[in-house]
């Protein structure tokens, strides 16, 4: 693909792109001389962390930024058509006809009050001049081709009606409606689970080939970049740092920013013969050198689980049906050790956590924290269970008061537990910031002033004031970026063999997963398929599923790019059930010493 | 299309619950505000006895609960009573007032979405611009200005001044349509700008909102141009909230009839209020407390039904 396509004149030509925004201060340039170009048949990818102007390049190629606001300067042909002189309506020609363009965010970027087959038809009515009679036809065939199943009869659904998956197949074949010969793709698979991922990329590589279309990709992901790119992009706070063929760039990295970025992502089967986690490498921004991370120190064996969670059921009842969120599910976790909690979203994973500490009532099962079932508990024996227990939660910018500074964020449960005067609080909060790896004088700040891998940071803090035996980290890593994400992974780990810290990691990065767990157990539509030590799951996986989810991770690997057997289409099945449903029972079959796998029964 | 359905008949319910509860408060309301209706009637020089025979000739010394049973029966058979001084049926007494309020409501909320509406969009559109800025200022400036106030000031100019419009009233029985309807030029006019000022502020507020959402720029990726991005994609979207400030806003208006009719000397419903308690009226002060309170749940079933029209997730 690419030999014959470097020969031809690029379908997309970006020659010193720079974008600046208005601020207070004057015009802000947030990327700098930019230069790509995009072949047909080719795919480009940019890649880099957040706040690298990745989006922003794209929206500028497509002139979608505020046109007050924003100000774009060099050039950007399109087919040999400069775009920065072309007229607004010449623009609206181009945007969905010769290119399309696919965004992050399937669960919002769809219209949620016109149905899916006006959304889609649109696009033929505006660039076709078809008649919407004519175009629904054409809408049908589009569902079909990016394998909408029975796509005529979803044609008047709406949006809400549709997964996450589904609802990204739409917004493809919205792109592709008018056979585009550029597709701009901006973090398509970011917000979807690692199954759906792998079948969007499949079929976005499919489409590719079959349309020969050039194609720019944008990803903050390496494993993706490896899977899909023929070449790369490397972007860094508004600069272009590198660009060379896929390969080239993951065998031979030239930046400092590119081999310290490499470095840090979390890769399958690096574990060894470890059998404890092991730290995340070191990198060194400097040289971008990289020291792998040790093996943690074993954890000595003790008789009594902390928390101890027995054929635990949480159900939610729907106008049309009851939600088996979390069906009989059954579990330890002993002092010092890491059970991680993995599956897809709507598997039951958070549900089971939140459950646990009582921030959603149970429907059955017993909880037990520290010898004393709690699953029961009154208002105060909830308090001194959540004295044990304490959670992270995903998103470090929702999860703190942007009015309350953090000190006293963190000093809150001390002072709310009354375990402590205000200026011994003070004292210790001080010490768990530096515990985080913050300075002690950042209590007085509010969040606003911190970064996302700060704030995280300051929740770990506050969860452990109040010297909690175990926490509940609900996706505590998923939201950083990738050098981030290392940091504070290693962070939790440290702490844990600092205090003897019990974690329940809750997570979808089977990759993350490998380097922090002990122990692994996969949910799946609520209940948990297979359980064991953490190399038995990995390197001897029983349950299909089990198999499915680690075979679609990305690997960051281009070399190793198509050995991946084809996903398949299929959407997750829903836990919503009738009414009358009676959940059979499940039995576990032990394939090694703690290894359980469900015993599928249909 | 069952889902609708399904949606029409639980509002429907509901709706039922809330007027069976606001017949219930009317009556209780009624009966504990201090004064007695018979000797109210009857004036300072009635004798207990008159007093007495009259409160028997009225039911108002059966038993509370058959006197309950008695107002709702009355209801249910469209029977609201008779009135102790106008000597006619509540029913007829509500109805001779319902054409000034309705048309001075209508009037009103036309004016007031008429300008509201576009204003509204463009300013969300030309966000941060002159325009907009005017428009922020005057819309809190409308907004705090009393209707009653602005209505004067409109008389003083218009009626008093120029001699376009009749100062008040609503003109005698013999009266044609339109020529009434003249009447109401004024106080709709007061009235649609002080309302505009809420409903504009919240059509921006709402746009802007919506203007930055997702679907919108994935409108602008299809190629849509920018007067179909605005008013099919965000538009639709926007109408949700706003619709909710239009039926509060008419709501306000039948419940504020009270204060307007009586600065523009209209004889409305909200008149036959006023004097009805001024004289002690309860049969007409129950039956208009009881139109009104329906009015008003009607208006919320209305903005409910047009949440279902707009918004596909509502049908739920």
């Amino acid at each position: 693909m690419t030999d014959t396509a470097t020969t031809s004149r690029p379908v997309l030509s970006v020659e010193n792109l720079t974008t600046s925004f208005k601020t207070k201060d004057g015009w802000n340039a947030v990327i700098r001389n930019i230069s790509l170009h995009v072949h047909a048949g080719e795919t480009v990818a940019i890649v880099g962390e957040s706040g690298s102007g990745k989006s922003v390049t794209a929206l500028s190629t497509m002139r979608l930024l505020p046109a007050g606001r924003s100000r774009t300067e060099g050039r950007i042909l399109l087919d040999g058509k400069d775009l920065l002189a072309a007229t607004e309506a010449e623009m609206r020609s181009v945007r969905g006809g010769s290119v399309g363009m696919i965004f992050q965010e399937p669960m919002t970027s769809l219209n949620p009050v016109f149905t899916i087959g006006n959304q889609i038809a649109e696009a033929l009515v505006l660039h076709r001049s078809l008649s919407w009679k004519e175009a629904e036809a054409e809408t049908v065939r589009l569902m079909e081709r990016v394998r909408i199943p029975a796509a005529k009869a979803r044609l008047h659904e709406y949006p809400h009606k549709f997964s996450g998956g589904m609802r990204q197949r739409v917004v493809i074949a919205m792109a592709l409606a008018c056979r585009p010969k550029l597709l701009i793709a901006d973090e398509p698979t970011t917000a979807l689970d690692v199954t759906i991922q792998a079948e969007i990329l499949h079929l976005l590589r499919e489409l590719q080939r079959e349309e020969n279309m050039g194609v720019l990709f944008i990803t903050h992901d390496m494993g993706v970049v490896a899977e899909i790119a023929d070449r790369t992009v490397v972007m860094f706070r508004g600069d272009m740092i590198e660009t060379g063929p896929t390969g080239q760039i993951f065998a031979s990295p030239e930046a400092i920013y590119t081999k310290s970025l490499l470095a840090s992502i979390p890769r399958l089967g690096t574990m060894g013969a470890a059998s404890a986690p092991k730290r995340f490498p070191e990198v060194d921004a400097s040289t971008g050198n990289a020291v792998d991370g040790r093996e943690m120190s074993p954890v000595a064996q003790t008789a009594s689980p902390i928390l101890k969670v027995a054929n635990l059921s949480v159900r939610f009842d729907l106008p049309h049906g009851r939600v088996h969120a979390v069906e009989d599910v059954s579990f330890d976790l002993h002092p010092g050790e890491t059970l991680s909690l993995v599956g897809e979203s709507g598997c039951g994973k958070s549900t089971t956590g939140r459950a646990i500490i009582r921030l959603i009532s149970p429907t059955a099962g017993t909880i037990v924290i520290g010898g004393q079932d709690v699953t029961k508990a009154g208002t105060r024996e909830l308090r001194t269970m959540r004295r044990m227990s304490q959670i992270i939660f995903q998103d470090p910018f929702a999860s703190l008061n942007p009015r309350i500074t953090v000190g006293s964020a963190i000093a809150e449960p001390i002072l709310a537990h009354g375990l402590m005067g205000r200026r011994d609080a003070k004292t210790w909060v001080a010490e768990l910031l530096e515990q985080v790896g913050l300075p002690a004088k950042m209590a007085d700040r509010h969040p606003h002033e911190f970064s996302g891998g700060q704030r995280q940071r300051i929740s770990i803090a506050r969860a452990l004031a109040l010297n909690p035996k175990f926490i509940i980290a609900d996706e505590a890593v998923s939201a950083l970026d990738v050098t981030i994400k290392a940091q504070v992974s290693n962070l939790l780990l440290d702490l844990q063999e600092k205090h003897g810290l019990a974690y329940l990691f809750i997570s979808h990065d089977m990759a993350v997963v490998e380097r922090m767990s002990h122990r692994v157990a996969v949910m799946f539509l609520g209940e948990i398929v297979e359980i064991g030590p953490r190399a038995a799951i990995f390197d001897n996986p029983q349950h299909s599923y089990t198999r499915r989810l680690i075979s679609a991770v990305p690997v960051p690997d281009p070399v190793r790019r198509g050995l991946r057997p084809e996903p398949l289409t299929e959407e997750i099945k829903s836990p919503v059930r009738p009414f009358e449903y009676v959940p059979p029972k499940r039995s576990y079959r032990e394939v090694s010493p703690g290894h359980f796998v469900q015993v599928t029964t249909s | 299309m069952a889902r609708i359905a399904q949606a029409l008949l639980r509002r429907l319910g509901g709706m039922a619950i809330v007027l069976a509860l606001v017949v219930t408060v009317v009556f209780i309301i009624v009966r504990v505000t201090p004064g007695d209706p018979a000797a109210v009637m009857l004036g300072s020089d009635a004798t207990p006895e008159d007093i007495a025979q009259l409160r028997t000739r009225m039911g108002l010394d059966a038993p509370l609960i058959m006197q309950y049973g008695q107002f709702v029966m009355g209801i249910l058979q469209g029977d609201l009573g008779q009135s102790i001084f106008l000597n006619q049926p509540v029913t007829t007494a509500l109805a001779a007032r319902a054409e000034p309020t309705f048309f001075l409501t209508l009037f009103s909320i036309l004016i007031a979405v008429t300008i509201a509406l576009p204003v509204g969009i463009l300013s969300a559109v030309k966000r941060g611009t002159i325009f907009d800025q005017i428009v922020v200022t005057l819309t809190m400036v409308a907004a705090s200005v009393p209707s009653f106030w602005l209505g004067l000031m409109l008389i003083q100019i218009f009626a008093v001044g120029q001699g376009w419009f009749p100062a008040s009233g609503y003109g005698g029985p013999g009266t044609p349509f339109l020529d009434r309807l003249h009447h109401l030029i004024l106080p709709a006019v007061a009235l649609g700008v002080v309302n505009s000022a809420l409903i504009t502020r919240f059509t921006r507020a709402s746009m802007l909102d919506v203007l930055g959402d997702d679907y919108v720029r994935t409108a602008r990726a299809k190629g849509a141009g920018e007067g179909r991005v605005i008013l099919k994609h965000a538009l639709k979207n926007a109408m949700i909230p706003i619709i909710t400030v239009i039926g509060l806003s008419v709501a306000m208006l039948v419940a504020g009839a009270v204060v307007t009719e009586t600065v523009f000397g209209l004889p409305g419903i909200g008149n036959l209020v006023v004097s009805a308690v001024l004289r002690r009226d309860y049969p007409v002060i129950q039956g208009a407390l009881l139109v009104v309170a329906a009015i008003y749940v009607l208006i919320n079933f209305i903005v409910d039904m047009l949440y279902i029209l707009v918004d596909p997730r509502v049908r739920l």
